[in-house]
């Protein structure tokens, strides 16, 4: 079952040097459970998709249903099944974990002691629990990134939207994330849209994947199919066809190599 | 809006704790509006000012109501800088009422001014000031009306650029000549008659005239319910800009 389908979903900024479209018409279908890697180079416009589909942004153009509720017409029913963790986070380096995961299960309208209950079962979950009462100054690169996806994860959202969750980690915390995602959906049946510009991370982690560029969908599907479709030789890489449809290389190389 | 309430107390909550952490900019914030009591006050004890009562009934209500402009008018810094931690967005997607997440930190700020203008007049007190306490009660509420106006608008300002470099300019150029033209320091009414009659186009001058209308405990002539009118048509405004600017999703 579809639980995001877009019509071409679009996105012209105005700006002081006259218009900018970022997103040009996307049309995408996500189903129940899936994970979905955005693959692109930066500025193709993952975020600013990402950014419509949680509400952030108006489209300027094309519809989209996310998890049954008209993105137009019922934002604030879209906003009660999804989590989304921007890129650079969002937490007050002066307030404590705790108060971060509080204040955030009662902005999704839960009671006191339900927000501190919750609050204690996702720091157990997340392996935040010795740090609930640290400022979040405090925290490492990847101590933040459970947090942030914490303070996604409160009110259990069917959907879970992570703008390049993994750029800037070390190696050990990028592969924590990944079970930390995989597991989500194998135990909470979770959908994910992710973005990256690592190609091994897509590959790892994706069931499909959709190749952005210049605003448009340039190329989707599993990883094996579009190696088969745009690799061009029956062992081209990831890289290979991702070059095809873009005409160059994903943004940076991959840091390091990571055992899965 | 059933939630309204319930969200507006809950980022008062999340700014009010926050604004408590940071005690030495509660402290920097009283030192100018002291200083002036303290070094400037005591100029004018024997000066005539043609106004109401005693030059401290005169200088005070001057005082708050500068303290009211500077500080609501730069309450939105504070936002431009937490949105570039992403903490708006973040607050934002979640279902929280747009209009709570712009009253609950303009409700924070009416708090952090009234409690800086008890302060300063138990100050003002200890140096000579007499007024009536229902005039002064009238005063403070006028300066909270000031600062929900000046805040909401403030933020709506915030919310659109993206640097303190790109804020900090429009604000200076807009409260300057407000404070210059509203009778801050002396009353205009000293003035030669075109700077009475132009000051007379800047709103907050009637509350500066109402405000030391109320200290002077004059409550029948016209000035504190002048005061009032442009207060609340101020408010309505500011709030309804304001609003609009945060239920629309920041471009
Ligand atoms: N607020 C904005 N105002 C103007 N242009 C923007 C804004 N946000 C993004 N853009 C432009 O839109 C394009 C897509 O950006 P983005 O969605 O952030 O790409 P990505 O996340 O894939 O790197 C870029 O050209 C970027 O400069
Ligand atoms: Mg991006």
């Amino acid at each position: 079952m579809a639980v995001i389908t877009t019509n071409g979903l679009t996105h012209t900024f105005r700006t002081k040097r006259g218009p900018v479209t970022a997103v040009r018409g996307i049309d995408l279908t996500v189903e129940r459970g899936e994970i979905l890697g955005f693959l692109g180079p930066n500025g193709a416009g993952k975020t600013t998709t990402l950014r419509m589909l949680t509400t952030l942004l108006p489209p300027t153009g094309g519809s989209a249903t996310v998890a049954g509720h008209d993105l137009a017409r019922d934002p604030a029913g879209v906003r009660r099944r999804i989590g989304y963790v921007a890129q650079s986070g969002g937490v007050d380096p002066t307030v404590s974990v705790r108060e971060e995961l509080v204040t955030q299960g009662r902005l999704y309208r839960m009671d006191k002691p339900g927000a501190t209950a919750r609050a204690a079962e996702l720091a157990r979950e997340l392996d935040l629990t010795a740090l609930l009462d640290r400022p979040c100054a405090a925290l490492s690169g990847g101590q933040r990134r459970r947090l942030d996806i914490a303070l996604g994860l409160v009110h259990r959202p069917g959907i879970l939207f992570l703008d390049e969750p993994t750029t800037g980690l070390d190696p050990g915390s990028r592969a924590d994330l990944w079970q930390l995602i995989r597991r989500l959906r194998a135990e909470h049946g979770m959908t994910v849209c992710l973005t990256t510009h690592y190609l091994d991370e897509a590959e790892a982690l994706s069931d499909r994947l959709v190749i952005v560029d210049q605003g448009l969908v340039a190329a989707e599907g599993t990883a094996r199919d579009l190696k088969a479709e745009y690799g061009g030789s029956p062992d081209a890489t990831l890289q290979d066809a991702f070059i095809a449809v873009t005409g160059r290389g994903a943004a940076p190389r991959d840091p390091a190599p990571l055992a899965v | 809006m059933p939630h309204l309430v319930s969200d507006t107390a809950l980022i008062f909550g999340r700014y009010a704790r926050q604004t408590l952490r940071s005690t030495p900019a509660l402290v920097f914030g009283m030192v100018q509006p002291l200083l002036f009591l303290v070094f400037f006050g005591p100029l004018l004890t024997d000066v005539p000012l043609g106004g109401q009562g005693s030059s401290w009934q005169t200088i005070v209500p001057g005082i708050l109501v500068q303290l009211g402009l500077f500080s609501a008018s730069f309450a939105g810094i504070g936002l431009i800088l937490e949105r570039r931690t992403g903490v708006i967005e973040r607050m934002r997607v979640t279902p929280v009422s747009r209009l709570a997440l712009l009253m609950g930190r303009v409700l924070k700020d009416v708090v952090q001014l009234l409690t800086q203008s008890v302060v300063l007049v138990c100050v003002a007190v200890a140096l000579g000031l007499r007024a009536p306490v229902l005039g002064v009660a009238i005063g403070f509420l006028f300066v909270g009306v000031l600062t929900v106006s000046l805040a909401s608008l403030s933020y709506a300002l915030a919310m659109r650029v993206a640097t303190p470099q790109g804020f900090a300019p429009v604000i200076n150029s807009l409260t300057m000549p407000a404070m210059l033209l509203s009778g801050i320091l002396l009353p205009m009414s000293l003035g030669p008659r075109w700077l009475d009659v132009t000051s007379h186009f800047v709103p907050f001058r009637y509350l500066v005239d109402g405000v030391r209308a109320a200290f002077a405990g004059e409550y029948g002539d016209g000035k504190i319910a002048s005061a009032a009118v442009v207060a609340t048509a101020l408010a309505a405004v500011s709030v309804t800009l304001g609003a609009r600017l945060f239920r629309q999703a920041g471009a």
